[in-house]
């Protein structure tokens, strides 16, 4: 397959906004995860390999909280497993594309990228470079994540004691951050409380076991409150 | 802990879960129920590791005015609430955390 380098740059170029956004949390990744005592190799590891910034986070919190090996796959795959719903969603419109190209885009497949390429592999499928496309979109991506991991990695290391200045806590502000605007939705606001709460009582349980119960418990009472506000004839929109 | 084997596991995992539909989706269905239940997993997985460190960042649950990160992730959330701007949400929960370390 010839490489369409217009339809790569326009993959790059549209990816652009999602680049500034992911910058911080680039930069948050790497200084946070120096600064939780974990090797430099593993925090690049973790950027280059994984390529997954909400499972990332929540590995430095597991691994500085001395989870066990178990607990930290199931939550990678409990927190991953929304990719394989865009999996899903863009293989109609790549049937036809070599098993080679889909092995090597299914690696980049990010809540970005998905969002930049879905609209046009679903319109025009991959005619016209689609792949090239979405190769740029998962290039650009890529390169942005592990240039500011690098350069968070580079900051936690040049402020020794980080963690004594506080940084554990930007983790919970980051966290805090992402979840907050979500809560609006009222199935949410009860899958995050019954998630709190039970990951609170849950607290003292080894290998943070409780965070798997908490994660069950939170998508439970979601389920529950979206079914109940279904059945409320007049019940609000959530 | 094994931070290899860790890693090593994570990296299967994530990359399988891309790959299954485009690579072996002929062979795969995904269930409607697990679909709506995804839509709960981020909020249900972050807000079950922001209680604990925000309401006992020591072991116990402490409200009392020595913990700063109460203050600075009930800030940092409702900026965002409001604002639904991440960074500076994450800023200001900063400062708040800076400022109540520095007065208590």
């Amino acid at each position: 397959m010839n490489l369409n380098r217009a339809a790569l740059l326009a993959g790059v170029r549209d990816t652009v906004p999602m680049l500034v956004g992911a910058a911080p949390f680039g930069v948050i990744f790497g200084t946070l995860a120096i600064a939780s005592g974990i090797p430099v190799w593993a925090v690049l590891a973790l950027s280059a390999l994984v390529f997954a910034g909400s499972s990332q986070f929540v590995a430095v919190s597991l691994i500085g909280g001395g989870a066990a090996l178990p607990v930290i796959w199931l939550t990678t795959f409990v927190v991953n497993l929304r990719h394989a719903l865009y999996s899903a969603s863009l293989l109609p419109a790549v049937r036809e594309l070599p098993a080679r190209w889909r092995w090597l885009l299914a690696f980049w497949l990010t809540d970005e990228t998905y969002a930049v390429v879905e609209h046009r592999l679903r319109t025009q499928g991959v005619a016209d470079g689609g792949a090239a496309y979405w190769l740029g979109s998962s290039l650009a991506m890529y390169l942005n994540w592990q240039l500011w991991t690098v350069a968070g990695v580079l900051l936690g290391q040049s402020v020794p004691g980080l963690a004594q200045l506080g940084l554990d806590f930007a983790m919970v502000a980051t966290f805090a951050a992402i979840v907050a605007p979500q809560l609006r939705q009222r199935p949410v606001l009860a899958a995050a409380l019954a998630a709190g709460g039970v990951a609170l009582l849950a607290r003292h349980l080894p290998y943070k076991l409780g965070l798997m119960l908490a994660a069950l418990a939170g998508v439970l009472a979601g389920l529950l409150a979206e079914r109940l506000a279904a059945s409320q004839p007049q019940g609000e929109e959530a | 802990m094994n931070l290899l084997l860790a890693i090593a596991g994570m990296v299967v995992v994530t990359y399988g879960i891309r790959l299954s539909f485009l690579v072996f989706g002929h062979r795969l269905v995904f269930p409607p129920l697990l679909q709506r239940a995804l839509h709960y997993v981020p909020a249900a997985v972050l807000t079950a590791l922001i209680v604990p460190m925000a309401l006992a960042p020591q072991g116990p649950i402490d409200l009392s005015a020595a913990n700063a990160y109460l203050p600075g992730t009930l800030a940092a959330a409702t900026v965002a609430f409001f604002s639904r701007q991440t960074l500076p949400a994450i800023l200001l929960g900063f400062a708040v955390y800076g400022v109540w370390r520095w007065l208590f």
